[in-house]
């Protein structure tokens, strides 16, 4: 949500291909420049293992009473930040000097999805942290900036956020209407930020505003906020469907003096950093529906084998068996899709309709599976006292947040007519 | 000043949240595709031994040895083991005849690796969650004529190399002093397990892990117990609702319990 944009029409168009391979690659390039330097492809028995560790955490820190109780009321679990630190999930694909893992995208999405599992707002919050502010300046930021702000994110210290969108720029975010005007040392920022998770509580916020307004998408420049500077402040926090407790909120910029030592990239190429960030961002939020599947199983598959009807347990019902078969199987394709193309970017090929696809199928497949959840649970589906409604509310914004639906579309088909482009005839 | 040598023995054991099912064959409780983890009161053990040398700042505990005699797998507890914390691990791999080690082999076993690997504490659970015989830490006592605490509550080390064990016991506590070197069993109220983190699992990957086979040792592992068949335990019959407390004074004591 930190990004319910998602693209620049002029932009995609524009957007090169270093070198021409063989048609097939034409529209992926390689991701080296994605991964810390030591980063090596973890093995399927590491992330066996990672996912276990993880599990452990979430059952004894993230019980359903506790993600219950933070979509009850709608408050985000501080105390969470630092657990989650200690644990180390905080910084799965930061280098290690400041406190990271460098284990790559498929651990990355194999967290964020056990962590969803067990909370679909704090597996939100916990991707706007940990793939939007810390992957970004990860891989954008200079030593110097890493060393200021990795530690303090990565331990659990400090919250981060990623502001992109805007109250009348959201698919189309290049629209962007906040500026920076240049002034002595530094940049000064005026405008607003719409939808921003964890915008009510970060301390490090990844900006994004106009430095050349007349230039589009070539007048963008990116840096870090920091809570407390000046003009800085959160209007408000949302009041929202689901994903309740990871608090999404309206970030006010009033002359906020921002040195030139928080700039993240060049001067005016701040959309570089954005886009670049999009296909990753979409990758690992995918894991995020993921979990949410999960948790449906893992709340349908007991209840209908215990509640009986006409004398057998309802699950014994060949309308139920379908359901049932449906829904795993929709988390289990949609779980191979995030996991092929996060194995292929740790490999070292993002494809842009990949990542956009994984979100895409998986988000959609969420919603379906949580509404066959409320249904097998029948009238206790339909009240508070069982996690499917929340269930449900959490998933749609998988469909929103990231790029709406019909936005990833859109990404895929423009891939497809770019690599066509030379038979346009 | 007395420096500990400690070594943890742990078990690789159907995971405590899981439902234990008898085999087809009724010969033991199937374990194959289930979850496994670290023995519960092992995991407080390890615990405890990772807290002596966190609450001494001078360097008191210098070196704290998981030690697992189990199948392979079994590995993948002793990683766990120093990912919590243990600086080494010593496997021992017993093939496929886990279930087959009665306490008093594994007894045996640790007093061979408590020679030769010069200890003077041994922290080991009281039982395992498995098999529930709860002897092996009185054994390795015994069987190394070293002063023994079973069931610990709380674990100090005094001047002079003693250690002060408050003991769980029926109707109360008590507490026992005795001179190193000990043997300690641990209980659930000790302390309260950390989980390995992420860094220290990577960490634990480069810590150092000695493998050996039954056969390095010269101990006659014949078992002495055989199991004739395992049985699930009865259903539970649902029981009767009552109207109020009265009609429970009169029931309990139609059933004789009052």
């Amino acid at each position: 949500m930190s990004s319910l944009l998602v693209l620049s029409r002029s932009l995609l168009a524009r957007r090169t291909v270093p070198v021409v391979l063989s048609r097939s690659l034409l529209c992926s390039r390689f991701a080296s420049t994605k991964h810390t330097p030591n980063f090596k492809p973890p093995t399927s028995e590491d992330l066996v293992e990672l996912r276990e560790r993880v599990r452990e955490f979430t059952k004894r820190e993230i019980p359903e009473e506790f993600a219950a109780s933070v979509d009850r009321t709608n408050a985000f679990p501080g105390e969470m930040w630092a657990k989650m630190g200690s644990a180390g999930f905080l910084g799965i694909t930061a280098e290690e000097e400041y406190g990271g893992l460098e284990l790559g995208y498929q651990a990355h999405c194999i967290v964020m999805e056990e962590i969803s599992r067990a909370s679909g707002s704090i597996g939100l919050s916990y991707a706007a942290h940990s793939q939007l502010c810390v992957n970004q300046l990860t891989l954008n930021g200079t030593a110097e900036q890493k060393q200021r702000f990795l530690p303090g994110l990565i331990s659990g210290e400090k919250v981060g956020a990623l502001a992109m969108s805007e109250h009348s720029s959201g698919s189309d975010v290049v629209s962007m209407k906040s500026t920076c005007k240049k002034v002595d040392g530094g940049w000064l920022l005026n405008g607003t930020k719409m939808w921003i998770t964890n915008g009510p509580e970060a301390d490090v916020v990844v900006v994004y505003a106009k430095s050349e307004p007349t230039k589009g998408s070539k007048g963008i420049t990116a840096m870090i906020l920091e809570k407390g500077m000046k003009g800085f402040s959160c209007a408000r926090k949302l009041d929202k469907l689901g994903m309740r407790g990871s608090n999404t909120g309206e970030l006010i910029f009033e002359d906020v003096f921002v040195p030139f030592g928080n700039q993240i990239g060049e001067t005016n190429r701040g959309v570089k950093v954005l886009m670049e960030g999009l296909d990753l961002e979409r990758l690992v939020l995918s894991a995020g529906p993921l979990g949410i599947m999960q948790a449906c199983l893992d709340v349908a598959l007991p209840y209908v084998h215990q509640r009986k009807q006409f004398g057998i347990p309802i699950a014994h019902n060949q309308l139920i068996q379908a359901k049932l078969a449906d829904m795993h199987i929709k988390l289990s394709a949609a779980r191979a899709y995030t996991h092929a193309a996060a194995r292929a970017v740790d490999e070292g090929t993002i494809d842009t309709k990949d990542c956009a696809g994984a979100i895409l199928f998986a988000s959609d497949r969420a919603t379906e599976c949580a509404l066959d959840t409320i249904q097998c649970l029948g009238g206790n589906g339909y009240v508070n006292e069982l996690p499917a409604g929340r269930l449900l509310r959490d998933a749609k914004l998988y469909e929103i947040g990231a790029g709406t639906t019909q936005v990833r579309q859109i990404v895929i088909g423009r891939a497809f007519n770019k690599e066509f482009a030379d038979q346009v005839i | 000043m007395t420096v500990l040598r400690i070594l943890v023995p742990v078990k690789r054991v159907i995971d405590y949240a899981v439902k234990p099912r008898v085999n087809a064959s009724r010969t033991a409780v199937e374990t194959t595709g289930v979850k496994m983890s670290m023995n519960p009161f092992d995991e407080l053990s390890l615990e405890e031994s990772v807290r002596l040398r966190e609450r001494h700042t001078s360097k008191i505990v210098s070196d704290i040895l998981a030690f697992s005699a189990g199948p392979t797998k079994a590995q993948d507890t002793l990683r766990t083991a120093m990912a919590m914390g243990a600086d080494r691990a010593l496997h021992v791999d017993t093939g496929t005849s886990e279930s087959d080690l009665e306490p008093l082999a594994v007894a045996k076993l640790l007093r061979e690796v408590v020679n030769g690997e010069d200890r003077n504490l041994v922290i080991l659970g009281k039982q395992s969650i498995d098999d529930d015989s709860g002897q092996t830490g009185q054994m390795l006592a015994g069987l190394l004529g070293w002063s023994q605490a079973t069931q610990a509550s709380k674990v100090e080390l005094l001047e002079g190399g003693r250690l002060r064990v408050t003991k769980e016991v029926d109707g109360g506590e008590e507490v026992v002093e005795a001179a190193l070197p000990m043997v300690v069993t641990t209980d659930l109220r000790l302390n309260e397990p950390r989980y390995a983190s992420l860094p220290n699992i990577m960490k634990a990957k480069k810590k150092p892990m000695e493998k050996k086979k039954l056969s390095d040792y010269n101990i006659e592992f014949k078992k002495r117990l055989e199991t004739i068949q395992v049985v699930e335990p009865a259903p539970r019959k649902g029981g009767g609702k009552v109207e109020n407390v009265d009609d429970l004074i009169v029931r309990l004591k139609e059933l004789g319990a009052l």
